[in-house]
């Protein structure tokens, strides 16, 4: 049996819950082994028929390419087939349980679905003259307005791409505000249990990064906080609640420690989820902020569709916010898009066009048909679902923090000490149960992290079904330790489509380009 | 005669005629798991004390080794680059990182020995 590195099978499965007999065709049932492309089609074949060319002059002066491009020649019968068997594969929000820590992964309306695509929202051009295409810029003047209101902030960009990219518009925004003012200052504040896009925003931005810990009870320590400040920190990152489920309580003294010391305050909205509707992040001291649509605004992400992460401004940092935005003259909507006179502080552009139009139209299709009302609801359910699983669960697996927590419930691996299994293995024999398995070694501040988010999304139901199959892997594992058969866990996943990869395989020596078969190797 | 001293965040640096030979320890490549990437300084480079001076990803996670000491960087373990799997296999041999040129010997005095870093590793638990 194939073993990676720490003496696991590569691949398993012998021994363990075995077929009757094998089918004649390999597959098992209706669920089919599917080759790649290149093994089903033949570059000698083709699935549609092409005229011949005839004769012809080519204007390519002898650059033309005479010998076979190598595709796979398949029919579009076998396409289709080929697709639609991979994405049979796929797990995604819209097939089950989805409790990915810190990626808030919650249904996607529909209803977001059907706005996106009304002809007068989905077929327009970004270079369209502006004036035939009103209704759109007054979704993004609607967007913008309600951004700004859920966040009590004065300005909002909305045009960067994702979550990520909202951190870098607002560490630019803050870059420029300490440029016009003639300090150039160089080290950014980090905690310890940021998300790893900050400190990589931050370094990007040409700033050092300075990580400050965490105290005893997962959140930042303000006395560590106070002594890292001084006149050489432009600003701090960070995430509220933060990554261990918990609201940062001391969040208005750092903003008015940071404050005092000259910097500003950046923070990350991935969580925002856990407080819209109850928390104005003005109201907090918070000098910038991006907003994910794809998670607190349910636009699709994580392969469905692409990010969106808008950012809000306070007072001091909006003259520096990136162009374009929406602003009303007397002609209708029309959109800021060069910088008008010496005044004008705006720090440029960020994308080529106006960013993800698609996303703009479910986000605020998801507010307007959940109202202040509802979005203060889905806010306080989904740290109400969070709280019930880590009630429920902490009595069987260990929870690094007490609660109460926000949106996410973290754990660690001490209930798994001395049983032979981890935590990989663990979240491997949760796939077994059917559910994707949580955010794992993540974040780093404890060992051997599982950190769990049901979102507001999921029924009671669906939690309690969850809670049982945890409580069972959690009994197994004891059980498995005593008797040393460990194979349920170490072996896992027993019932996917694949068994156990091996990732430090994949990682040092990834194949990344299909390379045709010698013939020896085919005749086998 | 050359000695051995560890630093709290688990590289480890053997000492003889100034040079100092620098990599992770036992406990830290047990804990990342394995070691699928390695990124060294560049030769020559000037480290403070404290400076990120090497990266290492590993199936678990991306961290950084820390320079537990200043100086100059001398060598570099191109087999490491090469072969990841060797900071898995033989930390604290083949698995070296990179070579310094100490800037000030009795900085050395801040690191632990080798039964302080045990007693350390006991207390982690």
């Amino acid at each position: 049996m194939p073993m990676n590195r720490t003496g696991r099978p590569s691949h398993s499965g012998e021994g363990t819950l075995p077929a009757p007999f094998e089918s004649f065709s390999g597959h098992r049932g209706l669920r089919h082994e599917e080759p790649l492309i290149f093994e089903i089609g033949d570059a000698r074949h083709s699935g549609v028929d092409i005229e011949d060319a005839g004769d012809f002059q080519t204007a390519l002066g002898g650059l033309e390419r005479n010998g076979s491009i190598g595709l796979p020649g398949l029919s579009e019968p076998q396409t289709v087939r080929h697709f639609t068997r991979l994405s049979q594969k796929n797990y995604g929000i819209d097939s089950g349980f989805f409790p990915l820590g810190s990626c808030t992964m919650k249904h996607n309306p529909r209803l977001n679905e059907k706005v996106a695509r009304l002809p007068g929202l989905a077929d327009i051009h970004p270079l369209q003259p502006q004036s035939t295409v009103q209704g759109a810029l007054a979704v993004m003047r609607d967007l913008s307005h309600w951004l700004m209101t859920l966040t009590g902030m004065p300005a909002v960009a909305l045009n960067p791409k994702a979550g990520a990219h909202g951190e870098l518009c607002g560490i630019m925004a803050i870059r420029a505000a300490l440029e016009a003012r003639g300090d150039a200052r160089k080290i950014i504040l980090v905690p310890e249990s940021a998300h790893g896009t900050n400190p990589a925003t931050a370094v990007f931005c040409g700033y050092q990064v300075k990580a400050i810990p965490a105290g005893p009870d997962g959140r930042v320590d303000l006395e560590a906080l106070k002594k890292a400040l001084g006149p050489d920190v432009a600003g701090i990152m960070l995430t509220n609640p933060n990554t261990c489920g918990l609201f940062e309580r001391d969040i208005i003294k750092i903003a008015e420690a940071v404050h005092e010391a000259g910097g500003f305050f950046y923070c990350d909205g991935a969580n925002f989820n856990a407080i819209v509707g109850r928390v104005r992040p003005g109201d907090l001291g918070i000098d910038a902020m991006h907003i994910n649509l794809h998670k607190t605004f349910s636009t699709p992400h994580g392969g469905g569709g692409p990010g969106s992460g808008p950012v809000v401004f306070s007072e001091a940092l909006a003259p520096y916010a990136p162009l374009p935005y929406v602003v009303e003259t007397d002609d209708g909507l029309a959109l800021h898009e060069h910088h008008q006179g010496a005044d004008d502080q705006s720090f440029g552009r960020l994308v080529a066009f106006h960013g993800q139009m698609g996303m703009y139209v479910r986000a605020l299709a998801y507010m307007l048909s959940h109202g202040h009302d509802g979005l203060r609801q889905l806010a306080e359910d989904a740290v109400l679902n969070a709280n019930y699983l880590l009630a429920e669960l902490s009595t069987h697996i260990t929870a690094s923090f007490t609660g109460p927590c926000m949106h996410e419930a973290l754990f660690d691996d001490r209930f798994l000490k001395d049983t032979g299994i981890s935590t990989l293995d663990f979240a491997k024999a949760m796939i077994d149960e059917g559910y994707h398995p949580m955010t794992m070694y993540f974040p780093l501040v404890v060992h051997g992290a599982m950190l769990i988010e049901p979102t507001e999304s999921e029924s009671k139901a669906t939690l309690d079904e969850f809670i049982a199959s945890m409580r069972g892997l959690a009994a197994a594992a004891k059980e498995a330790a005593e008797t040393g058969k460990t194979e349920r866990f170490t072996a896992a996943p027993h019932f996917a489509p694949l068994r156990r990869l091996d990732e430090t395989l994949a990682a040092r020596q990834p194949l990344l380009k299909w390379t045709a078969p010698t013939p020896s190797q085919a005749a086998e | 005669m050359s000695m051995i001293r560890f630093s709290k965040d688990h590289e480890w640096i053997r000492v003889e005629d100034g040079k100092g030979v620098i990599g992770i320890t036992d406990y830290a490549q047990a804990q990342l798991g394995d070691v699928v990437f390695v990124e060294l300084p560049e030769m020559g480079a000037t480290l403070m004390k404290g400076d990120e001076a090497a990266v290492v990803e590993s199936v678990k996670a991306a961290s950084e080794l820390y320079a537990p000491v200043s100086g100059e960087v001398s060598a570099l373990n191109q087999a490491l680059v090469d072969d990841p799997a060797l900071a898995n296999s033989q930390p604290m041999d083949d698995g070296w990182f990179f070579e310094i040129t100490l800037n000030d010997l009795t900085e050395l005095d801040e690191l632990l020995d080798d039964e302080a870093y045990e007693a350390y590793l006991a207390e982690l638990g």
